[in-house]
């Protein structure tokens, strides 16, 4: 997909429905053994159109996921904020190269001389300092490492 | 985390399947009820392994345009008393304190402010600055220019 149509804007592809289950259930999903029906019931759809919405709305990238949202240090894992300080020429390249890691979650360009801001989620603690040395063994460029010391709030609930 | 919690997070974490009884397909991946799926999913949630489950919205698709990574060098007596004050933002949805980077980068203290239009954005800015005060010794708006990837965490197979 283009980068274009990730920062699109598609809020007109969505009606009332869709907009009620994004505002709704961004989470508290129901864990039983119906969900989507669950969900139906609340907002007046049949099962097959709270699945079809949720689908549609992934395949037109209304949604990025759907799903659980899994905490990488809970699950026993490491999470950091890494940023680079890139060429504006060598930008897309090495983009490409710092994608490919499977430990890199998001990655933003972001105007800056510190332009490129990923989240690595590793499986150990200790993965961090690791990938963070393989990404700069691959690209040549140094990571600056800024994990988090403490975090004061973590909702993200955005209204359709 | 035990084997079987691990394999439940290798079926789900790329998505809950689209099918009527989902629990019950990651159930047949897994190798147990779907019953026990949700115990174990529900217990996740409980002590905080799942954070919540539900629809990530793409915040582009949604109209929000203006998605500031705000950065501040705050005091660092001050900042653990303040951060949550600036979480309390309701344009804040989350905020960070994060080493600096010396001399390069002088800020400690992270804040994601996002709006539908650049007024909102900059006005959630200026909320930041009337909490920190004087405790703020100089700050940054970086506003995202491009996803470059979106995926989400994800653990080996």
């Amino acid at each position: 997909m283009s980068r274009a149509a990730m920062r699109e804007d598609k809020s007109h592809l969505l009606d009332d429905k869709d907009r009620a289950l994004i505002n709704a259930y961004q989470g508290g999903f129901p864990l039983s053994e119906r969900p989507y029906a669950e969900v139906g019931e609340k907002l007046g759809l049949s099962e097959e159109d709270v699945i079809a919405r949720i689908g549609r709305m992934l395949d037109e990238k209304i949604l990025t996921r759907f799903g659980p949202l899994y905490n990488a240090e809970r699950l026993g894992g490491g999470l950091t904020l890494a940023a680079m300080k890139l060429p504006e020429e060598k930008f897309d390249e090495i983009a490409e190269q710092v994608n490919a890691f499977p430990e890199v979650a998001h990655n933003y360009a972001r105007e800056h001389e510190l332009n490129m801001w990923f989240v690595l989620a590793t499986e150990t603690p200790d993965g961090i300092a690791e990938t963070c040395k393989r990404i700069e063994e691959a690209t040549g460029y140094k990571v600056y490492n800024m994990p988090k010391e403490e975090e004061f709030f973590v909702e993200l609930m955005f209204e359709a | 985390m035990d084997d079987i919690d691990r394999k439940i997070v290798l079926a789900t974490q790329s998505g809950l399947p689209l099918s009527a009884e989902p629990y019950k397909t990651v159930g047949e991946e897994v190798g147990i009820a779907p019953q026990e799926v949700i115990e174990r999913m529900a217990r996740m949630l409980e002590d905080g392994a799942i954070r919540r489950i539900g629809l990530v919205p793409n915040h582009y698709a949604l109209g929000y345009a203006f998605n500031g990574m705000t950065v501040w060098n705050v005091d660092d007596m001050k900042v653990r008393e303040l951060g949550p004050k600036v979480g309390a933002l309701d344009c804040v949805t989350h905020c960070y304190l994060r080493p600096r980077h010396l001399p390069e980068w002088p800020y400690n203290f992270f804040a994601m402010v996002h709006g539908k239009n650049r007024e909102t954005a900059e006005k959630g800015i200026e909320e930041i600055a009337q909490v920190l005060g004087d405790h703020n010794k100089g700050n940054l708006v970086l506003f995202s220019s491009r996803i470059l990837k979106k995926t989400g965490m994800r653990l080996g197979v």
